[in-house]
Order: C-alpha cells, then sequence, then structure tokens
C-alpha cells in the first residue's frame, strides 16, 4: 500500500512532458532501483521485529518467580532488571507491571508509594542559614564572665552585622547496622569546622545504641541540640560558663533504652577531652568522661515532660584562653534539667508553651597559672518561650552564676567574681515563616561582667534540605 | 499505682512468649482499624489523638517508649508523619519497626495516592512527594487498608491468623453494608461546591461528588493571610459555596472568618476517630461526617 502511495506521488511529481522516450526509461530504471530498495528495506525491518517479537515471547513464557515478587512488591523497574541480562531489553514496562492498571479495590493493591529516601543514595544534605544585627552598649568581645576562665566559644555574638554560624550536613544510612552524620560549621571569619562527624548504630538489640567519633555530648538538655534546635539565639549563662556553650568532642556513647512504658533512657560516654572543660587530651586521651540519665512521660493529652540528671569529669591539661591563663587540673559538673512543654490537646499549632529549666553544680580544682585551687561553683536558668497565635512565640530567660572565692593568691584573676555574681534576662519575640525559616529579635540585660551590657539582636535561621526531625 | 510503676518494668521483662502484639497507631483511625481486625489479640497504643494535627507532633518521650516496644507501627505514610516518626523510630531503636521491615505498615501503600505533585519545591508549602496522604477521609479507603492489615497481622502473628482473617471478614461485611448506608445518605451533596480549610478532603470529594471551590490556606500548610483571604471571599462571591469545612484540630479562625463574611456556615468535621464527641469509631467517624455536612446544607 504504502508502496502504491509512494509510486502515485513520484508519478504526480513527474514532469507532464516528459515524452522523451530515453527519459521515461531512465525514469522507470531510477523507480525500480527504488522500489529494489525499499522492499529490502521493509523485509529487514520486518525480520527485525519478528526477532523482537520471538525474544518477547522467550521472555514472557520464562519470567524468574523472583522477578514477578519484586514487581508486584515494588511497582518499580526492578523486574526489567532481573530479566535476562544478555536479551534486549524491551522498552516497555515488563509484562508484569501491566496488570497494576488493572487493580482497583482487590487484590494485591500497588504501592503507590514510591519508597521514600533522602535522594536514593546519596547522603541528605542540609544547610542551616544563620545572619545577625547586633546592637549593644559595650563591645561585645570585650565582655567577659566573671569567676570562670572563659572559653573561646562563650562570648557574645559581634556588634552589627555578622553570620555567626552555618552549617552544612550530610546524613544517609551506610548500610543496615550504620548511619553517618557529618556536619561542618562556617564561622563568621571564613574557617571550616567539623562540628559532628560520627556513626550511629542503627540495629543493636536490647535497645542500645552506639555512637561513635566526634559528636555533642548527651549532658543536660541543650547541650546535644545544634544552636539552630535552641529557643533563643544564644546559649544560657551557665552552658556559656561552665561548657564553652556546648561539650561536644571526639569519643563514644552508649545508651540504653529500658523497655518500660515511663521513658527511661541512660547514657554514657568517654572523650578524648581536648574541648572546653577539658584540654590537653588528659589521660592518654581518655580525659572525659560522662553519665546520664533521661525520663519522661505525657502528664495528659496536653502536657508532657523530660527529666534528665548528667553528670561530667573532665580532665584539663593547661586549659590556656586568649589572655594567656593556664588551667591544669580537674572539673566535675552536674547538671539537673526539667522540660515541660503544654499545648492545648496536645495540638501545638495555635498555642504551645514550653517551659524548661536547668541547675548547674559543680567543682573545678587543680592549678591557676600554677597557683593551687578548689572552686566550687553554680549556676541555672529558667525560661519560658510560649507560642501565643500561629508562627508567633515570645520568650523570657533568667540566667545567673555563683563561683567561691578561690584563695587570696587569685584575687583579681579570672576566676575571682569581685564579688559579683553573672545573670542575664532576655526577652525573646519569634516569627516563624514556616518550619524553615524564623526570624527573631532579641534582647538581653546582660550583667555577666562587671559592667552590664545591653543587647539588641536581629537574627534569621533558615534550614534547607532533607533536615532530620527534631527531638523533643 | 507508684508500685504498678515500679513493677511495669519487671512485667515488661517477663512477657511470656505468646503475648498480643503490641501496634503502635500513628493516628486513631488506623488505631481504631488495629483494633477491628486485631480484636484482643492486639494491645492498641494511639499515639495521636482526633484534636491534634497528625503533621505536627512532637517526638515526645512517652511515644519513644512506646515505639521502644512496639511489633508492629500501622501509620498512614506517603510523609504525613515526617515532622516527628523518624526521631522517635531512631531514638527508640526498634529493629522491629524498622522502615522496610514486617513491622513498619504504611496504609497510604494500599491505595492509589492522589496529587503527586509535578514540582518538589518548598516554595509550594507542605507538600507531599508521594502524594495526598488524607486517605481516610473516603471510607472506600479502608477496606484495602483492612486487607492489607489483617495479612500483615497474620505475617506478624501466624498463631492468631484465623483470627484475623475472621475479623477480617467480619469487618468487610460491615463495611460494605455502611458503604451503601453513607453514599444513600450522602446523596444531596453530590455536585454541591464547598470551601475547605486545609486541602485535606481530597479523597471525600471524590467520594461524594463535592466539589472544591477554594481552600483557606493559600499554599498547603501555609496560614492564611488577611489579604488571602480576601481573595477567598470574591472567588466564593463568583462560585458560591455551601458551607466550609474544617478539621476537628484546626484552628477555627480562617473558617469563623469566611463563614461570617461570605454568609455560609461553618462546618467542623471530625476527619479522625475521636475528633468529635460522636466520632467514637470508624463507623460513628463517617455517621458523623456525613450527618455534619447534612446539616450544613440545611442552614
Amino acid at each position: 500500500m504504502r508502496r502504491l502511495l509512494f509510486l502515485a506521488a513520484l508519478l504526480l511529481a513527474t514532469p507532464a512532458f516528459a515524452d522523451e522516450a530515453g527519459d521515461l526509461k531512465a525514469i522507470k530504471a531510477q523507480i525500480a532501483q527504488m522500489q529494489h530498495d525499499y522492499d529490502g528495506r521493509i523485509r529487514s525491518l520486518e525480520k527485525r521485529l519478528a526477532k523482537a517479537e520471538g525474544e518477547l515471547k522467550v521472555a514472557r513464557a520464562t519470567p524468574p518467580g523472583k522477578a514477578t515478587a519484586v514487581a508486584s512488591a515494588t511497582g518499580s523497574n526492578a523486574a526489567a532488571q532481573t530479566f535476562d541480562q544478555t536479551a534486549p531489553q524491551p522498552s516497555a514496562p515488563p509484562p508484569d507491571a501491566a496488570p497494576q492498571d488493572v487493580v482497583a479495590d482487590n487484590g494485591p493493591p500497588p504501592p503507590a508509594a514510591a519508597p521514600t529516601s533522602n535522594n536514593a543514595f546519596n547522603p541528605g544534605i542540609a544547610a542551616v542559614l544563620n545572619g545577625f544585627y547586633v546592637a549593644a552598649s559595650r563591645d561585645t568581645q570585650k565582655q567577659t564572665i566573671r569567676g570562670v576562665q572563659n572559653g573561646d566559644e562563650s562570648g557574645l555574638p559581634l556588634r552589627g552585622f555578622s553570620l555567626g554560624e552555618s552549617e552544612v550536613s550530610l546524613t544517609a544510612n551506610i548500610d543496615p547496622y550504620m548511619s553517618g552524620f557529618l556536619d561542618f560549621s562556617m564561622q563568621d571569619d571564613n574557617s571550616l569546622s567539623v562540628e559532628e562527624a560520627y556513626i550511629l548504630s542503627k540495629d543493636l538489640p536490647y535497645g542500645l545504641t552506639v555512637k561513635a567519633g566526634r559528636f555533642l555530648s548527651g549532658i543536660g538538655y541543650l547541650n546535644e541540640r545544634h544552636a539552630h534546635d535552641w529557643s533563643f539565639s544564644d546559649a544560657p549563662l551557665p552552658y556559656r560558663a561552665f561548657l564553652n556553650s556546648q561539650y561536644g568532642d571526639d569519643g563514644v556513647q552508649v545508651r540504653w533504652l529500658a523497655p518500660t512504658d515511663q521513658f527511661l533512657e541512660f547514657g554514657a560516654e568517654l572523650f578524648r577531652g581536648d574541648a572546653y572543660p577539658a584540654a590537653g587530651a588528659g589521660h592518654t586521651g581518655q580525659g572525659t568522661v560522662t553519665a546520664f540519665v533521661h525520663t519522661g512521660n505525657d502528664i495528659d493529652d496536653a502536657s508532657s515532660y523530660l527529666a534528665a540528671l548528667s553528670y561530667l569529669h573532665s580532665r584539663a591539661e593547661n586549659r590556656t584562653d586568649d589572655d594567656g591563663h593556664s588551667f591544669t587540673g580537674d572539673d566535675d559538673l552536674g547538671i539537673a534539667s526539667l522540660i515541660y512543654k503544654w499545648a492545648p490537646g496536645g495540638n501545638p499549632t495555635v498555642n504551645n508553651l514550653t517551659l524548661s529549666s536547668e541547675l548547674f553544680y559543680g567543682r573545678e580544682a587543680g592549678a591557676f597559672d600554677a597557683v593551687p585551687f578548689a572552686q566550687d561553683r553554680f549556676g541555672w536558668y529558667a525560661q519560658g518561650v510560649y507560642q501565643f497565635m500561629p508562627r508567633w512565640s515570645f520568650g523570657l530567660r533568667y540566667a545567673a552564676l555563683s563561683t567561691s572565692m578561690p584563695g587570696p593568691m587569685l584575687s583579681g584573676s579570672p576566676l575571682d567574681d569581685f564579688g559579683h555574681s553573672p545573670r542575664a534576662e532576655t526577652a525573646l519575640l519569634e516569627f516563624d515563616t514556616s518550619e524553615f525559616g524564623r526570624f527573631r529579635m532579641q534582647y538581653t540585660h546582660d550583667e555577666s561582667d562587671l559592667k552590664p551590657n545591653d543587647e539588641l539582636l536581629f537574627q534569621y535561621t533558615v534550614i534547607y534540605g532533607p533536615h532530620g526531625a527534631h527531638r523533643y | 499505682m507508684r508500685k504498678y510503676l515500679l513493677l511495669a518494668p519487671l512485667i515488661a521483662l517477663s512477657t511470656p512468649a505468646h503475648a498480643n502484639l503490641n501496634v503502635f497507631a500513628c493516628e486513631p483511625e488506623w488505631g481504631a482499624l488495629s483494633t477491628e481486625i486485631g480484636g484482643d489479640k492486639v494491645n492498641v497504643y494511639t499515639a495521636t489523638t482526633g484534636a491534634q494535627d497528625p503533621h505536627q507532633i512532637q517526638a515526645r518521650p512517652s511515644l519513644i517508649a512506646k515505639a521502644r516496644s512496639a511489633d508492629v507501627t500501622v501509620c498512614d505514610g506517603a510523609e504525613l508523619e515526617i515532622g516527628w516518626m523518624p526521631m522517635i523510630l531512631q531514638q527508640a531503636n526498634n529493629s522491629k519497626i524498622a522502615p522496610g521491615q514486617p513491622g513498619d505498615f504504611t496504609a497510604t501503600s494500599y491505595v492509589r495516592l492522589q496529587e503527586q505533585p509535578s514540582r518538589l519545591d518548598r516554595a509550594e508549602g507542605d507538600i507531599h512527594a508521594a502524594g495526598n496522604p488524607h486517605i481516610q477521609t473516603d471510607p472506600r479507603n479502608i477496606l484495602p487498608v483492612a486487607k492489607a492489615l489483617a495479612a500483615r497481622f497474620a505475617q506478624l502473628d501466624a498463631a492468631n491468623a484465623a483470627t484475623y482473617n475472621g475479623r477480617l471478614a467480619d469487618f468487610a461485611k460491615r463495611w460494605t453494608t455502611a458503604l451503601a448506608k453513607w453514599t444513600a445518605q450522602a446523596a444531596p451533596l453530590k455536585g454541591v461546591n464547598i470551601a475547605v480549610q486545609h486541602h485535606a478532603w481530597i479523597y471525600m470529594e471524590q467520594w461524594l461528588g463535592l466539589h472544591e471551590v477554594v481552600p483557606l490556606e493559600p499554599k498547603p500548610g501555609v496560614p492564611p493571610s488577611s489579604g488571602y483571604l480576601a481573595e477567598v471571599l470574591q472567588k466564593l462571591q463568583a462560585t458560591p459555596a455551601k458551607f466550609v469545612i474544617r478539621a476537628a484540630y484546626e484552628d477555627d479562625r480562617p473558617s469563623s472568618f469566611v463563614s461570617e463574611h461570605a454568609g455560609i456556615p461553618a462546618v467542623m468535621l471530625p476527619y479522625t476517630v475521636g475528633g468529635t464527641d460522636q466520632a467514637k469509631d470508624l463507623f460513628s467517624l463517617y455517621d458523623d461526617t456525613i450527618n455534619r455536612m447534612l446539616q450544613g446544607l440545611k442552614k
């Protein structure tokens, strides 16, 4: 049929006055040649078609049992992959997948939801961006916390505009037994640091979980939460003074979750001891040991609580600060934490309230600038954040410290609080564009140094990329 | 009471091998279905109530403790619980209910999901890559899930397989009867224009032939601004709706505002078991849902 059409077209195209015999012959010969070529091509196409059909029949007749199971279990292209690899793969979906469209209400239904995972086998990459604007009555970089040796991260944010800390994290399952987490942190001064890099067990029996690498310690409540997860834009005063805002180090952690209806979790950690309050990786690189217990439950539909007791012992070998002071000795710290959350009917979307408080009690003993001493230290904070309408919340925080006088030899040193008890009062107003975007305005009256500092801070924090759900 | 609390760990540790299946149901509708299928062979713990937004649950200590001892989680899936279940699973560290294990049951895997987004972008609001997860708003979706759930229970607890299959058969019979009744009752709702607060009712709309004129959220999960609500009112002027619906767990302000300014009734629907006092189980959930919409139609 097609050939006839082709001829007709050629005839129509033939000039009407080609009456010379020679021309006609030539044309006829041309046509015959073309017809011959065309037939040859069609025959070869028919052959290929027959061959393909034959192969398809073979594939249909002998589908491996496994392939069928996989096809109906995942509804994916898995079946196509399990076909004989040497046979040409039909480009159409495998025949086993076809009946899916017929399945409606009965029989094994099509798993419509494709298996969700973060970018298939690529790690989930998430970024946290931060920005600050700070107006302060005094130079925030010169403010110190009286009565303790200040760590390098214990200070207030820079005056004016600054980036604060931005983070990029990579997370994925490594295999059925472990997952990995890597978190880079970029500072204002363009320095890059590894904030966390750890492996986490997934499949240990008896409710055990093991974490190893560099990570934030599970002591206290705020410590193991990243800064973007805190209710205020900075750490409360006792965290700044005693833990350099947050204690993270290289080590190993074991947690055990008890098989009880009451949430009850025990944990212990052993760290290198290279980060404040530890230093110098004492005890052959096992300078810090911690233990903690968490418990919590619902009080009723509307409210729940979490309580924790934590203990940290760390060894400091020549812990120095910017002013050249040095501490060598032992640091013991106990933390009691209580967190209470309430929302009407347990539905936090419109209104919700979080109250939290932590008490710190510790002792540092050893030699400060080669002068033997022992100092008792106490700190606490209490805070509340109330979401008064969707997207908007308001918070208040009070924090205070007191430290004992380490003796006359150290009067005038950073450990001398000059009879002044550091404290800070903070108020917060927060607006969330969504669960991934947040703007804050925070006012702090800070009396951690001898002269008070008033600080007004604006901050944005955004998270993008697959970011894990947050802890309670 | 306290004495019993102290005894609890001992009891839990000494539980005999032939204990009931511990079911951790993420939402009340799946908790109710687990009870229908499992009867007294299962202990069902329901993680959320009808007053709570299933998108926004916190990974509370009580949920972690319950997930620790669960044999199976019965959840909606399709990323509805993405904001909290991953953290609970991580902290509970219970390999039985890890993703992909037999103890991980997700209802949306057994129903053809609507509205798979063509563009995955957070700028589109709170969208679910797998499709709209609110399948329980159409009771026709319950049966396929019930069948799969009975099969799953039987797989996990072969000793009681006959019970699960028997209960399924009984449930399927009662459900089919109820479906016919609901469809007849809801006949006046066919073709009715409605406005919805969250775009969560697509399956119910298809079931009853309701026509969604406009959602009160500019994008899923994004609370409406007053400017957007003005747009909604304009749309409702052009295409009037009979009533505006919201789920029991949702803030009543946007729908009240629209109700007042557009002069149409606001209808609060239970959305799930326990959403209203009347919605006591799966059957009364749809009784009450249809009843409330018929009431809205009369106003």
